[in-house]
């Protein structure tokens, strides 16, 4: 009995060991939390989530500790004696009441204000329509007749069929790369429209914050807004089952500062022009 | 009563065989009938999740094809809810209800049965959708169309299963408020009830208010299908979030009628092992009623992404938030209830703290949900998997468990082995943390949930993750070894098995005679 509690106890140990030991593996911090993004959007929810993470944690360590001094300071095999006559305490079941919702209200403010800064898409600069397919995007910027599909990479499509017998590490970003990006420029407020053609999707970058459903038959609105200083290549997925591949339709966002987003956009419309031309 | 009469003298035995399982209407049995069946699903969607884990093991498809797995996704969480954590509590209810307020049986006898064939028939229905053309239904438990009309030959036989499901819980609820408002023993007023039964007087009234609102939705998709209807084809004037939002109202409820009965099981076990009553009884009571209040007006948090007008998403933060302060109220009343206690760490109390402990994890990753800015980064997620199976797993199921090991010396006559219970206790809190923490590292960091492959930034963790299933899933060989044990033979037990039982359930023999309480106990 006693050899089978102190293997118990050892295996309690070693399961936190081989926890703590597999902590190496989350040196990088990106890998087990929000990113902080490249967007004042993404910025404000990643303070957000944060300030909750830590209030969730405060009120986790204080609830914790409580119980764990009661497990220990109240064990009958340290001879405790129960207190029969501890059945209820008005003041005390008041305060725990009372306290939570002031606490709530605390964190209700600060997300309100965020919340309709959010929900407001007045004063975009360009329109981008995003179109959910079984099992691509469409993009449209409106206005200016350039549109084109955006669908998995080739290097990566192969690699993920099953048996493929390529090993996805060799892949670049694989599963998160595409035939061709969506571009815009930096420094803009970008409203983008969002529906689908056949079933729900859901548009969503981690680093611009934000996500919102693709729905047949309707067109949702939202807005995003890369940091003028942030160019570079931001990569997100499809959020909404949508059926067999809904984990093999990326979303690759290129911004480029506004002068050179003008420059490919003009090159994109003259290709269209092209095009509609030889037709 | 003149024909209730003829068996008062003598107690009668059940018939042998087969024949007792199949026409059997004693609660007990009905009971241990449900419990059974509930742990057959519990391994066969352990094996769903088990193909799952293995394919998410590394990146890469190397074990199914991604229809395949949506299927596991979808077929895990309907065996699950429907086929293992619902009817284990419904089968507690059976044995336990009539048992703690002093009646000699259910209500409804008959109708008993009939609500657990009916399930069973259900997942029969459901689990041969695996054989016909197209496979099982694959668009996630929550059936969204236009997806979920893509679903093959499977499509019907989901639904009407759903509809047996759906009948079978109404039934059993019905019977279970019938037997608590007719048949409490004398002297057993409504606040002096155990707060299981309590829990689950409230669990049945959720159930009676939104199953049938489920059976509407469905049945708009079945005419969707067949019918060329439009409740949700935008094409024909309907609206696919509309299924969203029906969906919900059914669907935020249904997570309290898993959660509320296993509240009602820690309140029980709690002030056994800390030898003193639960602290602020009544406040538990109201605290329960406020959640299953509560649960009717917060269901659009589940679909914060889908576009909602702005004062839509302001109300439902706030209502959610809200659950937090009667959820809290319990959390630290149980705490309370072992403050000056005289504790001691028998496997139910074992299984009892650790719900403890980590349903407040999930509770409190729930409560950063209901803010909606941050929510639109957690949506669809793994951060979500997290949040909803440390209130499943390490909520209902483990509080599921510590009703086994409290009640089972009572059912069976036999004590078990107590040494296996503990390995299983420690094997189990260990490894399932181990699966599930995990998954709030991937969910922020971006990994959506339901789907079969992944980015390379996701594999270290994911494989940690999957150690943590398969050992969780193995772990559970322990359980199922030591409750066959337990039915064959064991050290005999006390009627009172605890050290500080309280409660009528405590005052019969263990095992407990096939018909307690003929003649009704006095309560005091």
């Amino acid at each position: 009995m006693h050899i089978a509690n102190r293997f118990l106890r050892l295996s309690v140990v070693a399961g936190v060991a081989a926890m703590l030991a597999s902590l190496p593996a989350s040196a990088d911090w990106r890998l087990v939390n929000m990113p902080r993004g490249v967007s004042e959007l993404s910025r404000e929810i990643y303070s957000m989530h944060m300030i909750m993470l830590w209030i969730c944690t405060i009120i986790a360590v204080l609830t914790f500790g409580a119980m764990i001094y009661a497990m220990v300071r109240f064990r009958k095999s340290k001879g405790a004696v129960a207190d029969q006559k501890m059945l209820h305490n008005a003041r005390l079941e008041a305060a725990w009441t009372i306290i939570p919702v002031l606490i709530l209200v605390g964190m209700a403010i600060p997300s309100v204000e965020k919340l309709i800064k959010i929900e407001d898409t007045s004063g975009s600069e360009l329109t981008i329509k995003a179109t959910g397919h079984q099992w691509f995007w469409q993009y449209e910027y409106l206005g200016t007749g350039v549109s084109f599909y955006s669908r998995i990479a080739r290097s990566s499509d192969l690699a993920r069929q099953k048996g493929s017998g390529i090993d996805p590490a060799t892949v670049d970003n694989y599963l998160l790369d595409v035939d061709k990006p969506l571009v815009v420029p930096t420094g803009t407020k970008i409203r983008m429209l969002l529906t689908a053609n056949d079933v729900i999707h859901a548009w969503w970058v981690p680093d611009f914050g934000m996500k919102r459903d693709a729905i047949p038959g309707f067109i949702n609105e939202m807005w995003i807004s890369v940091d003028p200083d942030k160019p570079g290549t931001y990569r997100g997925q499809c959020a909404e089952l949508c059926g067999a591949d809904h984990g093999f339709m990326p979303i690759v966002v290129i911004a480029k500062p506004r002068a050179e987003f003008e420059a490919w956009l003009a090159a994109e419309q003259a290709a269209a022009t092209a095009l509609a031309a030889t037709e | 009563m003149a024909h209730a009469s003829h068996h008062d003298d003598h107690a009668h035995g059940p018939p042998k065989g087969i024949v007792r399982w199949l026409t059997t209407t004693n609660h007990k049995d009905i009971g241990t009938m449900y419990l059974v069946f509930s742990l057959a699903m519990f391994l066969i969607g352990g094996l769903f999740a088990f193909v799952i884990r293995a394919e998410l093991f590394q990146p890469g498809l190397q074990l199914v094809d991604p229809a395949f797995y949506n299927q596991m996704t979808t077929m895990h969480a309907l065996v699950m809810v429907f086929g293992a954590v619902m009817p284990a509590t419904v089968g507690l209810a059976n044995w336990m209800i009539p048992m703690q307020i002093g009646a000699a049986d259910m209500a409804l006898p008959r109708m008993n049965l009939f609500s657990f064939w009916l399930l069973f028939f259900a997942f029969t229905l459901l689990l041969s959708t695996f054989f016909v053309p197209g496979g099982a239904p694959a668009a996630g438990w929550t059936l969204y169309p236009p997806l979920v009309l893509q679903t093959g030959e499977a499509f019907p036989m989901a639904i009407f299963a759903i509809h047996l499901m759906g009948a079978s819980s109404i039934m059993g609820a019905i019977n279970v408020i019938v037997t608590i408002v007719n048949m409490r023993a004398p002297g057993m007023t409504l606040l002096k009830m155990p707060l299981f039964s309590w829990s689950w007087l409230i669990t049945a009234y959720l159930l009676i208010a939104v199953m049938p609102v489920f059976a509407g939705g469905v049945t708009m998709l079945l005419t969707d299908y067949f019918f060329q209807t439009s409740f949700f084809n935008a094409a024909g004037g309907g609206d696919p979030v509309l299924f969203q939002h029906v969906f919900w109202f059914f669907g935020h409820p249904e997570v309290y009628i898993m959660i509320l009965p296993a509240f009602g099981i820690v309140s029980e076990i709690i002030p056994t092992f800390s030898r003193k009553p639960i602290f602020g009884y009544e406040a538990m009571v109201y605290a329960t009623a406020s959640i299953a209040f509560l649960s009717f007006i917060v269901w659009a948090h589940h679909m914060f992404t889908v576009g909602m007008p702005l004062a839509g998403q302001l109300f439902f933060t706030l209502s959610t938030m809200l659950i937090a302060v009667p959820t809290g109220v319990k959390i630290f009343n149980w705490t309370a209830t072992m403050w000056r206690g005289s504790l001691s760490f028998e496997p139910p109390m074992l299984f009892a703290l650790a719900f403890l402990f980590l349903f407040t994890i999930g509770g409190l990753s729930g409560l950063m949900m209901a803010i909606v800015p941050s929510d639109f980064q957690y949506h669809d997620t793994y951060f979500i998997v997290a949040h909803f199976h440390y209130v499943l797993v390490p909520g209902a199921v483990f509080a599921i468990m510590a009703a086994v090991y409290y009640w089972l010396p009572k059912w069976t006559g036999h004590m078990y082995d107590m040494r296996l219970a503990k390995w299983h206790f420690w094997l189990t809190a260990i490894f399932v943390n181990v699966l599930f923490f995990p998954q709030h590292f991937v969910g922020l960091a971006g990994m959506p949930r339901r789907i079969p492959d992944y980015a390379a930034q996701f594999a270290d963790w994911n494989m940690v993750s999957s150690i943590g299933a398969f050992g969780f899933g193995l772990s559970q060989i322990l359980f199922v070894w030591l409750i066959v044990k337990c039915a064959r033979g064991g050290a005999p037990a006390t009627a009172g098995v605890w050290d500080w039982p309280h409660g009528l359930e405590w005052t019969v023999p263990s095992p407990a005679p096939y018909h307690t309480f003929q003649k009704s106990p006095e309560v005091h």
